[in-house]
């Protein structure tokens, strides 16, 4: 393990962006800084710390614990150094016989009303209150304090009303009131970086005291979404994690990146031993800047539970309990049949699954080991059921289906238009970014079908919200077109620059038929057409014009129909090529952008280049040593119908569960069940795993080396922190595999997987271990063009060159509300709980979302008797499941909406078997429904529920 | 979606492709259509085209059937 610990140096402000400079003098010495930069940040830049409690550099000064005095040459009194800013020619003086015993002063009264338990204290050794009376030299308190908050009874004995008991409701850390100084860190914190404003100050002077909310709230029970940032800001042991409170200190700490969603924040695991003691936000990891959520933050108890599966297991047939062997009986077994099959259904029988939330590294070699050991393409990844159509849109419009922008972009928008996308729920990090910008004036234009959380939230309102009917994404985003192509909005000479004008002619034309109106289409989208006019005027005309987007852009019939729209929308108004705007694809998982770039999908190598490509082949087939197949592979969907109809019947699936996440459930299951040989390599024996003959166990991102790819293309490192408690990482599961099929791999380490990649993707030329120890992260392409990696895409000229109008034809999906499903039921995420629920059902997560529950709205609720809370049945033409319901006018009346993160719930029994025209994504965010009361669990739910029980029976050891 | 007949699936994604690149000038969309399938088909899924195509096209709109000459047929061993 490498220790790698850089420390956390904290500036008391934040940064000045200003580029004009100031010098002034402090204790003797010239510093020079921005203009706007405070006092006391000038000092720390040059070596010198002035004693502080309230200011910390996430949050703007506050002036209130007045230890930060200074006195200012020619200028009266002993100001505040946090809130007083710089001047040229200054002459400060930080310490002097005056302020020292201003401070100490300051700090008695503190100490006075502060339990003075410090040796049993959880924040002992991190405290800053313990560090300042250090630093000031307190060596004696005068007061003996007759009113208190953190005594429990009074001196006489009687109950002291302004003591508050612990608060530990929230599973992951604690509220102890009678450590507060209340100094507003934690306050400013939850508004400013986090942006939730679940805390306050209650009362005034004496009385003033931190409270979630109203009084009679809990940490629980309050608006806190759990993130941490108070805990992070808070000075002494008031809001502390347990997992501190439990363990003690930490005593080294590791970098790596969070291994849930597409944000990639980085993290400090910070270790005691290889005992994990907290994870906190690394506040120079470029994706979130010292932010994190709940999930990254607190949610990685996964790892050490006890479901996790230690020992490699196999069975002849799935109606076997599993027998649990060694991983050489495991591996011969595997390679046996995998062989078998091979032999007799030949070479294209058989194929992989690459992991989004495994490394890079390893997603390449799962699909080297589909390319170069079983001499086939069959290789997909569950980008297949997310963001496919992102790779199809962008590419064919753009010439790359990468995202355009960083994160850091958003500071600079004005205009912000998301479509089909809960930040604030699936990608909690950036939404805190996004609604920093908004809050100081940026506007915003949502496009869902439900009124998400950022439509409007503390602080936070859209100015419009295109509340569609599901499915008519493309006929709203062509409505956009019409308005700025008719009235004139679009910026020309940008298009006459960088895209091909007699493609936007054509293109122009076809928006301006009187069909592609908003107007025309209102009756469809259930839009007023003045509404989505002036969202098109604002987005063409309001400055710097940014476009992010989810899956309910992508899990369409015409998924990758509106990808191309909103590309065009990007290119008509000049919203491309420089900060602030741009094409934002918001990535679900971790590693999805990067299992894409590794060549996960069947019809490209690494890189995005296409099998056909004789050219492309060459560069692999001479370092692996065989020849290529030219032909495109079987998507997730074709394996599953190939399967069934009996030519497909092997496949090694790492780190994904197709039979809870893809579409239309009975399909999926069907498909497996007809394989001989499915191989579930993960951490748990997954509803997948039900139907696997091998179950090969996999480790955390906490116990191997490698790197993750973000949302933005940024690249950083996963670093191994302890042991893999199975024995092995995956990437090396993957070659025993291989190896056992006669591969004769090497790799020792994931940096030489690295160089491999370097070596034969040019996008990847630059990347290597040691130049990642060094910058940190890089952004791809990253090579010899542009060696410190790329930010902002396209900033010269497209990567295909013109870019590329294409039109967008509004297609009806077929999946049809009628008589019989009168409703349309759409999909999404909430902010506790992550994908399938694998991870996050195995924490304290599930106190905030313990079960999916399907959202109503009360007309259509009081239509079928259903009341708050009670059983509903769910059918569609796929199937039928039950649930609970919640009774909402988030969802429009027609609408239904649930989330798809526990298995009992079985909503994609639910979804049918619809995809996108280009991309088989399936179409998960449409499906007709019938919703009815009910008395409990489905047939199908109870049946599903018995067989799961009897496949993951493990026979006793011998 | 109907699932008529074994090749029913492929006739109905073959249609959706066929959907989208009908709002394109006629040459475009046979180029399109074509070079979509042969760039994303496998070639099993290709083969069962043809088995459609030549059977009559059943079931397939126009744009398929004018793009058919472009579509790779799999050779036998793949």
């Amino acid at each position: 393990m490498k220790d790698f610990i850089i420390p956390d140096r904290d500036f008391g402000t934040p940064a000045a962006k200003s580029k004009q400079l100031v010098t002034l003098t402090i204790d003797g010495f010239d510093v020079t800084v921005p203009e706007g930069t405070s006092i006391m940040r000038a000092a720390a830049e040059a070596g010198i710390s002035v004693p502080k409690l309230c200011a910390t550099d996430s949050v703007d000064a506050f002036g209130s614990c007045r230890l930060c005095l200074v006195e200012i040459e020619g200028r009266n009194g002993t100001p505040a150094s946090c809130t007083t800013p710089v001047a040229p020619g200054l002459k400060v003086h930080t310490q002097n016989a005056k302020l020292k015993q201003l401070r100490r002063g300051v700090m008695e009264l503190y100490i006075s009303d502060h339990p003075l338990d410090c040796l049993t204290c959880s924040a002992n050794g991190d405290c800053e209150l313990q560090d300042m009376a250090g630093a000031v030299g307190l060596r004696d308190v005068r007061y003996e304090a007759v009113q208190t908050h953190f005594k429990a009874k009074d001196n006489s004995g009687h109950i002291n009303p302004s003591y508050i008991p612990r608060d530990d409701s929230n599973p992951y850390f604690s509220y102890d009131p009678q450590k507060c100084i209340v100094c507003s860190r934690c306050v400013r914190a939850c508004e400013e970086v986090q942006g939730t404003f679940a805390l306050t100050i209650e009362g005034r002077g004496f009385d003033s005291r931190v409270s979630f909310g109203a009084k009679t709230d809990t940490a629980l029970t309050s608006d806190c979404v759990s993130c941490g940032a108070c805990v992070a800001a808070c000075p002494t042991a008031t809001l502390q994690e347990k997992s501190i409170i439990e363990i003690g200190t930490p005593s080294h700490s590791v970098i790596t990146t969070c291994a849930y969603c597409g944000v990639g924040c980085s993290f400090k695991a910070e270790m005691r031993g290889d005992e994990l003691v907290r994870m906190t936000p690394y506040k120079h990891g470029k994706a979130n800047r010292g932010h994190s959520c709940v999930k990254g933050r607190f949610a990685y108890g996964y790892a050490s539970h006890k479901d996790r599966i230690l020992s490699p297991m196999i069975r002849d047939s799935i109606n076997d309990a599993w027998k649990e062997v060694s991983w050489d009986e495991a591996m011969a077994f595997t390679a046996n049949r995998m062989k078998g099959i091979i032999d007799k259904h030949g070479r294209h029988s058989v194929g992989v699954i690459t992991s989004s939330r495994c490394t890079n590294e390893e997603a390449y070699l799962v699909q080297k080991l589909t390319r170069a050991v079983f001499m086939n393409n069959n290789t997909d990844t569950c980008a297949r059921v997310c963001h496919s159509p992102t790779g199809y849109g962008l590419g064919q419009t753009l010439g790359t289906s990468a995202g355009t922008q960083d994160f850091d972009s958003v500071e600079q928008t004005d205009v912000v238009i998301i479509i089909g996308a809960n930040p604030t729920d699936g990608h909690p990090v950036f939404a805190s970014r996004l609604k920093k910008r908004l809050r100081k004036g940026a506007k915003l234009i949502v496009v869902d079908p439900r009124r998400t959380d950022i439509v409007e939230s503390p602080h936070i309102k859209a100015q419009h919200h295109l509340a569609l009917t599901p499915g008519t994404n493309v006929a709203i985003v062509t409505a956009l077109a019409h308005t700025i192509v008719t009235e004139g909005l679009f910026d020309e000479a940008f298009i006459r620059e960088r895209c091909d004008w007699d493609e936007f002619q054509d293109y122009a034309e076809f928006v301006s038929q009187p069909q592609n109106s908003p107007e025309a289409v209102q009756l469809l989208t259930g839009v007023a057409a003045e509404e989505v006019r002036a969202a098109a005027r604002l987005y063409a005309l309001g400055g710097n014009g940014s476009i992010y987007y989810g899956l309910g852009v992508t899990e369409h019939s015409q998924g990758s129909t509106t990808v191309i729209g909103i590309a065009n929308l990007a290119m008509m108004t000049g919203n491309i090529g420089r900060p602030g705007v741009g094409v934002n694809p918001l990535r679900g998982q971790n590693n999805v952008q990067g299992s894409c770039d590794m060549g996960s999908f069947p019809h490209e190598l690494p890189g995005y280049r296409h099998v056909k490509g004789q050219a492309v082949r060459d560069i692999f087939e001479k370092i692996w040593g065989v020849k290529i197949d030219d032909e495109p592979g079987l998507r997730i969907p074709n394996m599953l119908d190939a399967a069934v109809e009996g030519t497909f019947k092997g496949l090694y699936c790492q780190g994904e569960d197709i039979l809870q996440s893809d579409p239309d459930t009975k399909h999926v299951a069907a498909g497996l069940a007809a394989m001989d040989c499915v191989i579930v390599h993960d951490l748990f024996l997954n509803e997948t795993a039900n139907y696997a003959h091998v179950f090969l166990p996999g480790s955390t991102f906490l116990e191997k080396d490698g790197t993750f790819t973000n949302a933005e293309r940024r690249i950083n490192r996963v670093r191994k922190v302890m042991a893999p408690r199975n024995g092995y990482a995956d990437w090396e599961v993957t070659q025993l595999l291989a190896n056992a099929m006669g591969a004769g791999w090497t790799y020792t380490h994931p940096s030489q997987i690295m160089d491999e990649i370097a070596m034969t993707t040019p996008s990847f030329a630059g990347v290597n271990y040691e130049m990642l120890e060094v910058k940190g992260s890089v952004q791809w392409p990253c090579n010899e063009a542009s060696p410190d990696g790329t930010p902002l895409m396209h900033v010269d000229g497209f990567v295909r060159g013109k870019g590329k109008f294409i039109n967008t034809e509004y297609v009806a999906t077929d999946e049809k509300t009628g008589p019989r499903f009168p409703l349309l039921l759409t999909t999404g995420r909430i902010l506790s709980q992550y994908n399938v629920g694998a991870q996050t059902r195995r924490t304290s997560n599930v106190v905030w979302h313990d079960q999916d529950v399907l959202e109503i709205h009360p007309h259509d609720a009081d239509n079928r008797g259903i009341k708050e809370g009670s059983w509903v049945r769910l059918a569609s033409r796929a199937g039928e499941t039950s649930l609970r319901a919640t009774i909402t006018d988030r969802v429009n009346p027609g609408v239904v909406y649930t989330t798809f993160h526990h298995p009992d719930t079985q909503a994609n029994v639910i979804t049918t078997d619809f995809s996108d025209w280009a991309t088989n994504c399936p179409e998960y965010k449409v499906t007709a429904v019938q919703v009815a009361p009910s008395n409990g669990p489905s047939e199908w739910q109870e049946g599903y529920s018995a067989h799961a029980a009897l496949s993951r029976r493990i026979a006793a050891a011998e | 979606m109907s699932h008529d007949g074994p090749h029913a699936k492929l006739i109905y994604m073959a249609n959706q492709i066929a959907k989208f690149m009908e709002s394109k000038p006629h040459d475009q969309g046979i180029e399109g259509l074509s070079s979509h399938i042969n760039d994303f088909w496998e070639p099993r899924m290709r083969r069962q085209l043809y088995e459609v195509l030549d059977a009559g096209g059943a079931g397939l709109r126009p744009l398929v059937l004018d793009a058919a000459a472009l579509i790779r047929r799999p050779s036998i061993a793949a």
